[in-house]
């Protein structure tokens, strides 16, 4: 007993001497070379995977691929990519597709600035100093719309007397000089209290919500006294929860709560539409927003990454749905396709 | 220490004290309760959680859910990304931040010089306990994966989670140190024992169970962490294992594909998969206790 | 133990022992302290470098003195307001709340564990809190929203508790740093020598007199230490916070409101959709910097509190 113990503890120190020695000061000069060394090999080894994946595949027959991709970006898009790497799995096991989650800007500055991403979702398109940014690095890239999201605004079953409401009445409620009341918004409601639930004002969701409500009338902020929460799933929550409320959202988060929620139609002037994956193909809901992911181009001349490209156009339509948003149209995906495939034409 | 000598004021409070003891039994009584009352409320509080989670969870919960990859069907879905990524985690951690731990302690309880230095690695420790976790995964991503270039992978994650424990592991380290009996160790030094030799042969073994202690309360709130890590660079998903040894590779981790879950639209992800990931999560924090516990008796019988 | 503490007169008798390897260690173990400070410098390093980008645009002034925090958008819209205040604000409330619930809980169960459970218990009890201390916190995030929200809701009175608010995150935010401060209060309890509980029960004193007026004081550093560090969890949580007391910078000491805190502003922003570069990102380090000065300072404080009394009582 009295042996082993002294072991273990010899054990733990002689661990402990090793990683002080990388800790210390007085080696600091060596641990930081060794440091860089390492990372060094690792970068070469990345760089070089391309061409040994090229190798490979030739030997294979060009069936059986192996490799990573890195892929960030939006969280609308990421479950999406998810479901597609998934389906992947099974066709290539090999390739590890490695995907975060840091919202659309996020990915894009890993995509542009650092450039250790070779796909990005976005929810929006990309932005003016984000395709600087990326032209700067030297980084070409190809926008490929992969589907449909339904921006859906929604109240509680208890609000009944809301069904539809025009672009007027959504200012009135979500407008800077917002009303306090239902029937502030319009007479033939009830004079009940509006409870307010929306994403916060730094998701993709706020801003193409103000970009299609609020700014085709000079408007530039909503009101700022709402209940903001990041994770859509709270704000159904406190949609579910509170009679007279209003929020918005993404359609997968109207489509699971179906039975404790109510969608509101959005009439732009053309009457009610509904939100619903026909009327946000044949674009008469106009809260429909396109969802994308981003390539870039000297990527797409990595086999692994263009076949994960290619396969993701040819599947997306048949797992868009389970993940809850709405297939793009056949042309939209043959447009696609074309595009990335003269992208990889030019990608040599 | 303080501790080594009555307060003279203590004394007179005692005595003062002392000078109405009628109802004395029933405030005794009184005090107990009320004091087993604060533990058993916060036990409550574990066991209302708890309760929940297990019944939502472990309908869910079965082999294939801890050896499969993540899926958009919530039934299919597992949570194996996460769990090697974890439990790679801890290895690394427990690797980097036991020993600076330890040797910190050591230092600062037993060699270090009562000089102004000495003081300032002191206080600069306690207050780096406070530091919010998320700051540390704002280091972590300046310097470990941009700065040395180590890029988002299991290492940064692990050496973010390391600094963040580190000062707890020391605080708790030194109070264990300074817990035992000097004695031991001026007896060592007075057999002929170098410093060194005294402390890691007589001082550390009793010391040991307090360290043990220390250093798993902190791993346990490691496990948990999501912020720093989502910071440094964990990924929600990827169809491969983590290995402690394979340092340079992406990783995920437990909280993070709780994190996941539970932002998912379905409810079959938010409830049923969330609560098995937090079972499983449970599960591992269980086995690091069990094992701590194991150590901790081992090393206390030798006292 | 200052005791053992080498000091300047013993230096040259320890110097003899013919290891050489000893002055090894020494320095090794001198590195494992100096590492303390590299992070500490390191933490600085990047929030003041990151930050002083973003202070070359905003007036520190208009910084530490807006009452509105809209770092969102175009930065030459009226609307773009720039002050931390209310992010502060909401941090200590919560933080507030949390202290309220956590020193009550944590210290009687320390002190219930260290000074009145039998053994069997308290190896029992101790490692459940330490469970505690492993729930992941989005976990108890969503605890607070949907189960004490609800409660709080039906129990006060209409209209005075939001959906989202300060105080259903407050209270969970403290019991989830209870383990913190029970499990190192009640070992710096137990590490009261057992002379001085027998010197006060010696003396006549009362189980309850020896723990108030005796455990109490002798582990007041240890306690104060353990409190410190639940409250540098409490302003450092970020995900309970992010769930449960909304994400929505507000200028109020009410409870029943919603606020945005410090740390969830921050993971608001590096998740979110705001490109990198802008005026919005740097923000990031801005806040993380006043963050960090403040658990720094909060904790220097204390500290000096730790110190004073110890000298009373030497």
């Amino acid at each position: 007993m009295r042996t082993h113990s002294r072991k273990t503890v010899g054990a733990l120190l002689a661990v402990a001497v090793l990683i002080a020695a990388c800790g210390g000061s007085d080696d600091a000069g060596d641990a930081t070379d060794a440091a860089a060394d390492e990372t060094e090999e690792e970068t070469e080894e990345d760089a070089a995977d391309g061409d040994a994946e090229q190798d490979e595949m030739a030997d294979a027959g060009g069936d059986a691929l192996s490799g990573s991709i890195a892929i960030d970006g939006s969280s609308t898009v990421g479950p999406l990519t998810d479901a597609i790497a998934e389906e992947y799995a099974a066709v290539q096991p090999d390739v590890i597709v490695n995907l975060s989650i840091s919202g659309s800007g996020g990915g894009f500055e890993r995509f542009c600035n650092v450039g250790d991403t070779q796909i990005s979702n976005a929810s929006r398109p990309i932005k003016q100093d984000e395709v600087d940014a990326c032209a700067d690095a030297g980084i070409e890239f190809t926008e490929v719309r992969v589907g449909t999201d339904a921006l859906t605004m929604v109240t509680s079953p208890d609000t009944g007397f809301v069904e539809c409401l025009t672009t007027d009445e959504i200012v009135s409620i979500w407008g800077p000089d917002g009303v306090d009341s239902w029937d502030q918004v319009n007479p033939d409601f009830p004079a009940e209290p509006i409870e307010i639930f929306a994403p916060g004002s730094d998701s993709g969701t706020y801003d193409f919500f103000n970009e299609t409500v609020l700014e085709p009338n000079d408007i530039e902020q909503p009101r700022q006294d709402f209940n903001a929460s990041e994770d859509d799933n709270i704000i159904a929550q406190g949609v579910i929860g509170t009679p007279g409320s209003w929020g918005y959202f993404g359609y997968a988060y109207y489509v699971n709560n179906t039975d404790t929620l109510d969608a509101i139609d959005y009439d732009a002037g053309d009457g009610c539409v509904e939100p619903s994956p026909e009327t946000a193909q044949d674009d008469s809901y106009k809260l429909a927003r396109p969802l994308f992911i981003y390539v870039r181009n000297d990527a797409l001349s990595d086999p692994v990454v263009a076949d994960f490209v290619a396969f993701y156009l040819d599947t997306v339509n048949d797992v868009i749905e389970d993940v809850g948003y709405i297939p793009a149209s056949d042309a939209a995906l043959d447009e696609a396709r074309a595009t990335v495939e003269s992208a990889i034409g030019s990608a040599g | 220490m303080s501790v080594l000598t009555t307060p003279r004021r203590t004394a007179e409070q005692i005595a003062q004290s002392m000078a109405s003891p009628r109802s004395r039994s029933t405030r005794e009584r009184l005090f107990e309760s009320v004091l087993l009352a604060a533990t058993l409320l916060t036990l409550l509080v574990l066991a209302v959680l708890l309760v929940d989670v297990f019944r939502d969870g472990i309908g869910r919960l079965d082999l294939s859910f801890l050896t499969s990859y993540s899926s958009r069907t919530p039934q299919d879905t597992g949570i194996r990304t996460g769990l090697t990524g974890t439990l790679s985690l801890m290895v690394l951690t427990a690797l980097f931040s036991f020993p600076v731990g330890i040797g910190a302690a050591i230092y600062l309880e037993v060699f270090a010089p009562d000089n102004r230095f000495t003081r300032f690695m002191q206080v600069n420790i306690a207050n780096l306990a406070g530091v919010p976790s998320v700051v540390y995964g704002l280091l972590a991503a300046a310097v470990f994966v941009y700065l040395l270039n180590f890029g988002r992978t299991l290492i940064s994650g692990a050496m973010a989670l390391s600094l963040l424990i580190l000062p707890v592991i020391i605080v708790a380290g030194r109070e264990a140190i300074r817990a035992v009996s000097p004695s031991i160790f001026n007896g060592a030094l007075a057999l002929g024992a170098t410093p060194w030799q005294a402390t890691y042969k007589q001082v550390l073994p009793v010391a040991m169970p307090g360290i043990l202690t220390g250093t798993i309360l902190a791993l346990s709130r490691a496990v948990g962490e999501a912020a720093p890590i989502l910071v440094a660079g964990a990924v929600f998903s990827r169809r491969a294992d983590n290995e402690p040894w394979n340092l340079f590779e992406s990783f995920g981790a437990l909280p993070i594909q709780i994190f996941d879950f539970v932002k998912r639209p379905q409810e079959g992800f938010q409830i049923e998969a969330a609560s098995a990931g937090i079972i499983v999560m449970l599960a591992v924090l269980l086995i690091m206790n069990a094992t701590a516990i194991t150590l901790r008796n081992k090393y206390s019988k030798r006292m | 133990m200052a005791s053992s503490t080498v000091s300047p007169g013993e230096v040259d008798l320890r110097r003899r022992s013919n290891r050489i390897g000893e002055r090894i260690v020494m320095r090794i173990l001198f590195a494992c302290g100096v590492l303390s400070i590299l992070t500490t410098l390191a933490i600085l390093a990047v929030l003041l470098i990151e930050g002083s980008v973003f202070f070359r645009n905003i007036s520190i002034v208009e910084f530490f003195t807006d009452t509105a925090w809209r770092p969102f958008g175009d930065p030459a819209s009226e609307a773009f307001r720039i002050g931390i205040l209310p992010l502060v604000n909401g941090t200590l409330l919560v933080t507030g709340i949390a202290l309220l619930v956590a020193v009550p809980l944590g210290l009687g169960a320390a002190a219930y564990l260290s000074e009145y459970a039998r053994p069997g218990i308290r190896k029992t009890v101790k490692p459940a809190l330490e469970v505690l201390a492993g729930v992941p916190t989005v976990v108890l995030g969503y605890f607070a929203l949907t189960f004490v929200t609800p409660q709080l809701r039906a129990l006060l009175p209409d209209g005075s508790i939001q959906i989202f608010n300060a105080l259903s995150a407050g209270l969970v935010v403290g019991v989830m740093i209870v383990p913190t401060i029970a499990s190192l209060s009640e070992d710096a309890m137990s590490a009261v020598p057992n002379s001085l509980r027998q010197a006060a029960y010696g003396m006549g004193a009362t189980r309850s007199t020896v723990v108030r007026k005796v455990i109490g004081p002798a582990a007041l550093s240890g306690i104060v230490s353990a409190v410190i560090l639940g409250m540098g969890r409490a302003i450092g949580e970020t995900m309970i916070v992010a769930i449960a007391a909304g994400n929505l910078p507000t200028m109020t000491l009410d409870p029943g409101d919603q606020v945005q805190t410090m740390t969830g502003y921050i993971v608001q922003a590096v998740t979110g959709e705001a490109s990198r570069g802008s005026l919005t990102y740097n923000s990031i380090f801005a806040v993380g910097l006043v963050l960090f000065v403040m658990t720094f300072g909060l904790n220097l404080i204390a500290q000096r509190f730790v110190k004073r009394f110890r000298e009373v009582y030497s």
